[in-house]
């Protein structure tokens, strides 16, 4: 599982042991937070819908008639 | 050429949650509003070899992360670039990477590896299983946790030490993570 590459530090931390010992509550508590974070982040792009220039590439292949009309 | 228009609409569909991965990947979301459309081109070119039924979001997916490579490799060959100088590009450029609230987060996720980014990405935001994720990346599934895990023990010593009050309740808090990994 270690493929650590040579001019890696070395990043043995809290889960070198077998397994890895249970999280302490504080950490769950910060991964609980990071996960959130990490959603909220994605979840803002995600809102955002599709752009018209993805729509109009679809619709340009789709209908190769419509080349040079931009609406 | 003619698309089937169920799977047009579903192309479309996941142009969304591609596009986020993409700007996850390169912290730029002009880079990544590319690489979404030479995606799409790519997939529509190759749409013979989507087999129906399978998954078309993890097949778009694999394109796109492909296409990243080795557009990252060529520019790696460029200049010399390192995962950290990329975190530094993006301190410069804070305007192209989304919304300030999300810039720190953005700014400690940029500091990681690129396949433990993908990684938990993939897993911890796109809502992939570990499989699917493992599909995506092409290795093995405990790879994928692996990574996934030093991906979050790292964001959590990253955020955790530059960021107390959203982290952290108090001081004594920020003592026992600072001291946690001594």
């Amino acid at each position: 599982m270690s493929t650590r590459k040579p001019g890696q530090p070395s990043e043995k931390m809290h889960t070198d042991s077998t397994g890895g010992k249970p999280h302490s509550g504080l950490n769950r508590e910060i991964q609980t937070k990071i996960g959130q974070q990490l959603r909220a982040m994605y979840d803002d792009v995600v809102q955002e819908g599709v752009p018209d220039r993805f729509a109009d590439l679809l619709r340009r292949i789709d209908n190769p008639a419509d080349e040079g009309k931009t609406e | 050429m003619k698309i089937d228009p169920g799977l047009r609409d579903q192309i479309l569909a996941t142009v969304p949650s591609l596009r986020a991965f993409a700007i996850s990947l390169c912290g730029n979301v002009d880079r990544a509003d590319d690489l979404v459309q030479e995606t799409l081109l790519r997939a529509l070119a190759n749409i013979h070899s989507f087999q129906p039924g399978t998954n078309l979001s993890a097949w778009l997916f694999t394109i796109l992360r492909n296409l990243f490579r080795s557009e990252y490799r060529k520019r790696k060959r460029e200049v010399e670039d390192t995962d950290g100088s990329f975190a530094e590009s993006l301190k410069s450029y804070p305007e192209q990477v989304g919304r300030v609230e999300f810039q720190e987060f953005r700014a400690a996720l940029a500091q990681l590896p690129a396949e433990q980014r993908e990684a938990l990405i993939l897993v911890g935001a796109s809502g992939f299983s570990y499989e699917e994720a493992a599909d995506i990346c092409e290795c093995a599934v405990g790879t994928i946790k692996s990574r996934v895990n030093r991906a979050r023990s790292r964001l959590a010593k990253l955020l955790a030490i530059d960021n107390v009050d959203d982290f952290g309740p108090d001081h004594a808090t920020r003592a026992v993570l600072i001291g946690h990994d001594n």
